[in-house]
């Protein structure tokens, strides 16, 4: 194994991370704000299949970002009339945006299928991309990954250092002493929900317009699904989503690595690796029942009722 | 203007109009979307749900589809009565019929009344120790079964796209991902000549009794039903939590294995990488459909496979894509889980609201 094959790997790693790390951090403000929205592989593939139409008609790649980002949003927003404004069972609601988002996707996208866009294309940075070994691994990529380090620092910093980024999170912690001292509850889970949902969008924009620039039914595989595993992952920590999201990246394209080494194993075999792992992450960071009440919002997929 | 108060008590008679009205409301928005597709929305709606029960043939094919979605929908109930979160129906469906079918290619060459029986008994034991993964799971690991149950259905369906690309490829079938054809002894009878339904309808309606028997009538369905009301009770009674999680979940790995075994062995006839339309996640919308009730679900999952055939019918006569399923699915989960509300809030017009317990939802609404 030379330097190059490992650059290699850990360049497809950062590309196969990013869309999973867009979408976990999206979830985790929701969820830091109290919300548990599951219906996060439903709003991806609304977006996914917007930003593509959207796309491949204008030929704009901004204007199909716009618009998986705007789907997403607007899926969300769905799920918060639902939800939050007629306060049903977060985990169904959440069940039903998936549903309904798969559903839906497959509905609008049926005549797409088998086109293809130009996605977008790596943009090197200029002097820094000529570092060598991290230049090509981290400022050789095209903008909506040079994006995602941008919201990885962005959300960390709102939920650290931010006014808006604490009262988000007491809400999350105790809605009902947040309504006592004045803190909106209701408007700032709103705000946390319509947040994910532009996460999410933007993350199956990702997948359609860069990752693999077309549309096919489902292809968002269940990363919304894993990105839930990765919120669990990171202790609702902003900090630790990124390695997750890439240790996940790692695993998904794990059977490139075996084929590139010349070890002959069923595609179908390896294919299932990420939720293997998924799987084995949530058994190593659950068993501690503690931990997990120590670190998970305490309001978490409860319903918020104010009462006067 | 409107006022929207809560009720003192649940209204029952909501519990049972809100699926009613979820439907209506799911209709209305098709009549609207076939408009916007430039179709006649009464020919639409005509076209959706009257025309594919038109014939026996038609009628029959609804028993064949919704066979698995009630098998499933029952397991399900179950488990959403215990507040056990099995999202994994798909899967459990899925390893039943791989499982199943690994036994008929096993048995192709044995003939005798004891080979089907036999199979699908492999089937519901695939599907059950598919259910047994998460449940064991959560019960030492404390791992959230929402997630374990939707990575193991993605995980079934590769180890079954495994299964029809490797070992149970058939050998003389030009390399197509496909098993041989399983023999005659291993096929369901038929009950009804010229079509394709089969005796496994009758297992799901012995499932409907057998559920409804269990949780009305049995001590641990009443363990079952406190589990899930409320689990501190079920703990100070001394309920043995983790025996019930395993139970609900095979129960529901069971009965959704062999609706995956009645799959490949009936309508099917042999193991193909597309053994089921999403039925395990239809499942979920009848469960929920059917208020978690027997005989909700039975009327449910019959909804649900006119669903289906209505997405086949509108893309034979009308063109338009079979993904129309999919949509109305969703929104008809979307409108129940919506309608609900009104079970615990009335909204009244104009007068004001009584003294009881008023409060008001929330600035959201």
């Amino acid at each position: 194994m030379d330097i190059d094959f490992i650059i290699n790997v850990l360049y497809a790693m950062i590309r196969t991370g990013t869309p999973l790390l867009i979408v976990a951090l999206g979830e985790l403000v929701c969820e830091r704000s109290g919300v548990l929205n599951l219906g996060q592989e439903g709003m991806m593939l609304v977006g996914a299949v917007c930003g593509f139409i959207v796309a491949a008609t204008t030929g704009s790649l901004f204007l199909g970002v716009l618009a998986a980002m705007l789907a997403g949003c607007l899926m969300a927003l769905l799920f918060g009339l639902v939800a939050l404004g007629l306060s049903a069972t977060q985990v169904a609601t959440g069940l039903a945006l998936t549903i309904l988002g798969a559903g839906l996707s497959a509905f609008i996208g049926e005549s797409f299928v088998g086109q293809t866009v130009l996605g977008f294309k790596a943009l090197p940075i200029p002097l820094l991309s000529e570092i060598p070994l991290l230049g090509p691994l981290l400022f050789n990529h095209d903008v909506l990954v040079y994006l995602s380090f941008g919201l990885f620092a962005g959300v960390i910093w709102f939920l650290r250092s931010t006014r808006a980024g604490l009262m988000l999170k007491a809400i999350g912690e105790t809605p009902e002493s947040a309504t006592a001292v004045g803190l909106p509850v209701m408007r700032v889970r709103y705000l946390a929900v319509l947040f994910g949902g532009a996460m999410a969008g933007l993350a199956g924009g990702y997948l359609s317009l860069a990752y693999t620039p077309l549309w096919a039914e489902g292809m968002t595989a269940g990363r919304g699904w894993i990105a839930l595993a990765l919120v669990v992952f990171a202790s609702w920590r902003a900090e630790r989503v990124m390695f997750g999201a890439y240790l996940f990246g790692l695993a998904s394209i794990l059977h490139l690595i075996v084929q590139g080494m010349g070890v002959s194993i069923s595609s179908n075999l390896l294919a299932m690796l990420p939720y293997v792992v998924t799987i084995l992450v949530l058994v190593l960071l659950s068993s501690d029942k503690a931990r997990v009440r120590l670190y998970a919002p305490m309001s978490l997929g409860k319903p918020f009722h104010r009462t006067q | 203007m409107f006022k929207v108060e809560k009720r003192p008590v649940e209204s029952r008679l909501m519990g049972y109009l809100s699926p009613v009205l979820a439907a209506v409301l799911t209709l209305v928005s098709g009549a609207l979307l076939f408009l916007l597709l430039g179709q006649s929305p009464l020919e639409g709606l005509y076209t959706f749900f009257v025309m594919p029960l038109s014939d026996l043939y038609g009628l029959s094919e609804l028993g064949v589809k919704a066979a698995p979605i009630l098998l499933c929908a029952m397991g399900l109930a179950v488990c959403y009565r215990a507040k056990v979160w099995n999202i994994g129906a798909e899967g459990q469906l899925l390893f039943g019929a791989l499982i199943g079918s690994w036994a008929a290619l096993q048995l192709l060459q044995v003939e005798g009344a004891w080979v089907l029986p036999l199979v699908l008994l492999a089937g519901a034991l695939g599907g059950m120790f598919w259910g047994l993964i998460p449940a064991l799971l959560r019960t030492h690991f404390n791992t959230n079964e929402i997630l374990t149950t939707i990575m193991l259905n993605y995980i079934a369906l590769n180890v079954l796209l495994y299964g029809v690309h490797g070992p149970l490829k058939d050998p003389d079938g030009y390399n197509f991902p496909e098993s041989a054809l399983f023999s005659e002894s291993t096929l369901l009878p038929t009950l009804l000549d010229g079509t394709r339904v089969h005796i496994g309808v009758l297992f799901a309606l012995l499932a409907v009794a057998v559920v409804w028997v269990l949780l009305s009538r049995t001590f641990i369905g009443f363990q079952i039903r406190v589990l899930g009301l409320d689990s501190r009770a079920a703990h100070y009674a001394g309920y043995n939590e983790k025996r019930l999680v395993i139970f609900v979940l095979m129960l529901c790995g069971g009965l959704a294995g062999l609706a995956g075994v009645l799959e490949v062995t009936g309508p099917i006839g042999q193991l193909v990488p597309q053994v089921s339309p999403g039925y395990g996640y239809a499942a979920i919308i009848v469960a929920f459909l059917g208020r978690l009730h027997p005989v909700g679900i039975l009327l449910a999952s019959l909804l649900m496979a006119l669903v289906y055939m209505g997405g086949e019918m509108v893309q034979i006569e009308l063109g338009l894509p079979q993904a129309l399923t999919g949509l109305f699915q969703g929104m008809l989960l979307l409108y129940l889980l919506a309608c609900d509300f009104l079970i615990h809030y009335r909204i009244r017009l104009g007068g004001r609201a009584t003294a009881s317990v008023a409060a008001p939802v929330s600035e959201g609404a």
